[in-house]
């Protein structure tokens, strides 16, 4: 087992390692100059200029000479410097991360809190107005454009019923707690800031729930029919015969039975939305990976792309791990 | 009562009797809907100049943000543009994008990914490790990456999705012309003198695409509301172009005009919805045992 788990740690390194250098020679093939994009027009205009910032980034060595450079960085833990902010990429991540961990953690955890227990409903009563209900949610929630579905939530409940709070992870007037997970929630509790603890809530529900929407949609589809697959087993017959309760037979032997194309989803679900919150945070300007991804492709500043595809990467490439091990715990005749 | 009606009245227990409309209500009818809505699109996307006396494009600030009346039933937008005449003509471009963009992925991804599958041996690595490698970035930040380098416009955003969008196309191809390769009709045919290309293209494809059609149909709804998302990011149309995500971004910081964004949105819900219907419908004819008893 130890020696599964090194073997795919280092494949998941080296096609993480693969993935900058294509994201490298997308960057550099391309048409867009990432200094003229960050540079005024005076400032453009100025040859010398525009040579001397070129030379910064080290823009006029050959292409195999700044990867390797971008690679001798990788093996110190340094991801080199932004272009458009001007810090080390790996400061920038740590500091926008943990607003998108704890956004799309909490939208998981509220899919997962729905979709699950939604799905077992509609596989188990299958064609009543529960079905049928699982059926909407889920087709509505996988069709609806997540940007839109933003705006609508707040304009219903933050300007038309004034309910929500708005845009933000906290009141413009509310100072953010001391950082040490850099999750407001958890940090705020280590303070002992309830009234914080309250503001950061309240701005994680609306924006959660958006996220949430998609995911919530393929979970629920996703239980319902693994459910199904497993209700009409033998094995259900027999615990039936046997004279079993109902909710013993669903609880305890057609659900773990039916997790692991659940789990399989749901990794891969959170692992996108990790990714996937870059319209949410649009929206909600909520200063996380999101924002901080779109910003970083508009301004072509590609040394903080590649860092955040190598972060990205990785994050996926670890999920993926995560998932396949995790089969090992929930069917013991996997690990055999 | 006798054996016989207690067996009739079980069978009618189990199996209730359905007219015949009832019966292909319950076969056809999610993707009968789906279907008659994504028509409804197409035909508002060719005769959309017929359906509105305004054009999508001219401004008049002087009824700017107007709520919906009777002489705009949707409202105005910022620029005083009807926002029903723009929503019609942005039809256009979300179901062209979105067919253009997988049926080419699609077509690619077969192709490769069937290649591979046929091929085998050192080529099939190179074709499937190059798949998976794509695979293992988040389409919506690889998508994003390659617009933003290639610049703002429509035909450059399709190819930054045709990148992201074939991969998982090879896939689904690979793993079923695998399976169909294995088969006895295959061999036969080697047997009989046949031309790979041709066992291929008479023999395998047709055995192999239920399920490619079915991803096919469900994806269309995917690469719209992607493409749309970029639009809504800037980097898809330039502006004026109609286009639904470059609308609703032009109202978003609108939430007491709530109109301008709304219902451009709303218009994506549909189409998507008509694609996803259709979809589900598609796969329970083309596999039976997903097929509702």
């Amino acid at each position: 087992m130890a020696r599964y788990i090194v073997s795919r740690l280092v494949l998941t390194m080296a096609m993480a390692l693969l993935a900058t250098l294509v994201i490298f020679l997308i960057a550099n093939l391309v048409p867009g100059d990432p200094i003229l994009a960050q540079l005024g027009d005076v400032a453009a205009s100025n040859k010398a200029f525009v040579a001397e910032w070129r030379a910064k980034w080290g823009l006029d060595l050959p292409l195999l000479e700044r990867y390797l450079i971008f690679l001798k960085g990788l093996a110190h833990g340094d991801l080199g410097i932004s272009i458009a902010s001007q810090r080390p990429v790996l400061e920038d991540i740590a500091q926008y991360a943990p607003a998108t961990i704890e956004l799309s953690t909490v939208g998981f955890l509220i899919s997962v809190i729905i979709g699950v227990p939604l799905g077992m409903l509609a596989a188990i009563r299958r064609d009543s107005w529960v079905d049928h209900l699982a059926r909407i949610i889920s087709l509505i929630g996988v069709s609806s454009p997540t940007f839109w579905l933003a705006f609508i939530m707040l304009a219903l409940f933050y300007g038309g019923l004034q309910i929500a709070p708005g845009p933000g992870r906290l009141d413009p007037i509310a100072f953010s707690p001391p950082t040490v997970t850099g999750l407001f929630l958890i940090d705020s509790l280590i303070a002992g800031d309830f009234s914080t603890f309250r503001d950061s809530a309240a701005h994680l529900v609306l924006p959660s729930l958006v996220l949430a929407a998609a995911t919530l949609g393929l979970i629920t589809r996703t239980t319902r029919a693994s459910m199904l697959d497993n209700l009409h087993q033998d094995y259900v017959r027999v615990a039936r015969a046997k004279g079993l309760a109902e909710t013993s037979i669903v609880n305890g032997h057609v659900l773990p039975n039916a997790l692991i194309p659940i789990v399989t989803l749901g990794g891969l679900a959170y692992a996108n939305l990790l990714t996937g919150a870059v319209m949410t945070e649009t929206v909600f300007s909520w200063p996380g990976l999101g924002r901080y991804t779109f910003r970083s492709a508009e301004a072509l500043d590609f040394p903080a792309i590649m860092g955040i595809t190598l972060v990205v990467a990785a994050t996926y490439l670890i999920i993926n791990l995560i998932i396949d091990l995790s089969y090992a715990v929930l069917d013991p005749r996997v690990a055999r | 009562m006798t054996a016989f009606d207690q067996s009739q009245a079980a069978y009618a227990a189990i199996m209730p009797v359905r007219t015949r409309a009832q019966r292909w209500r319950r076969r056809y009818g999610v993707a009968a809907v789906g279907a008659a809505i994504i028509l409804l699109w197409i035909l508002i996307a060719i005769g959309c100049p017929l359906l509105s006396r305004y054009s999508p494009n001219a401004v008049d600030v002087t009824i700017r943000l107007k709520p919906p009346s009777a002489a705009h039933w949707l409202g105005t937008d910022e620029l005083g543009r009807d926002v029903l005449t723009r929503l019609l003509y942005g039809s256009r471009i979300s179901l062209t994008t979105g067919i253009v963009v997988v049926i080419l992925g699609a077509a690619f991804g077969t192709l490769a990914g069937g290649a591979a599958a046929f091929a085998r041996g050192a080529a099939e690595e190179l074709i499937m490790r190059t798949t998976d490698l794509v695979l293992c970035f988040p389409p919506i930040i690889l998508a994003l990456a390659i617009a933003a380098a290639l610049g703002i416009g429509t035909l450059n955003t399709i190819i930054a999705m045709l990148i992201v969008w074939w991969p998982k196309f090879a896939r689904l191809a690979h793993s079923l012309v695998l399976v169909q390769r294995s088969q006895e009709y295959v061999e036969a045919a080697t047997v009989v003198g046949l031309k790979p290309a041709r066992i291929l293209l008479r023999h395998i494809v047709p055995n192999a695409i239920g399920p490619l059609i079915v991803l096919v149909t469900l994806d269309i709804g995917n690469a719209i509301i992607t493409f749309a998302g970029l639009s809504f990011l800037g980097l898809g149309v330039v502006p004026p172009t109609p286009e639904w995500g470059s609308m609703v971004a032009e109202g978003r910081e609108l939430v007491e005009q709530w109109w301008v964004a709304a219902f451009p949105g709303f218009a994506i819900l549909t189409v998507v919805l008509g694609f996803n219907f259709l979809g589900d419908g598609v796969r329970d004819w083309l596999d039976p045992r997903a097929r509702r008893k």
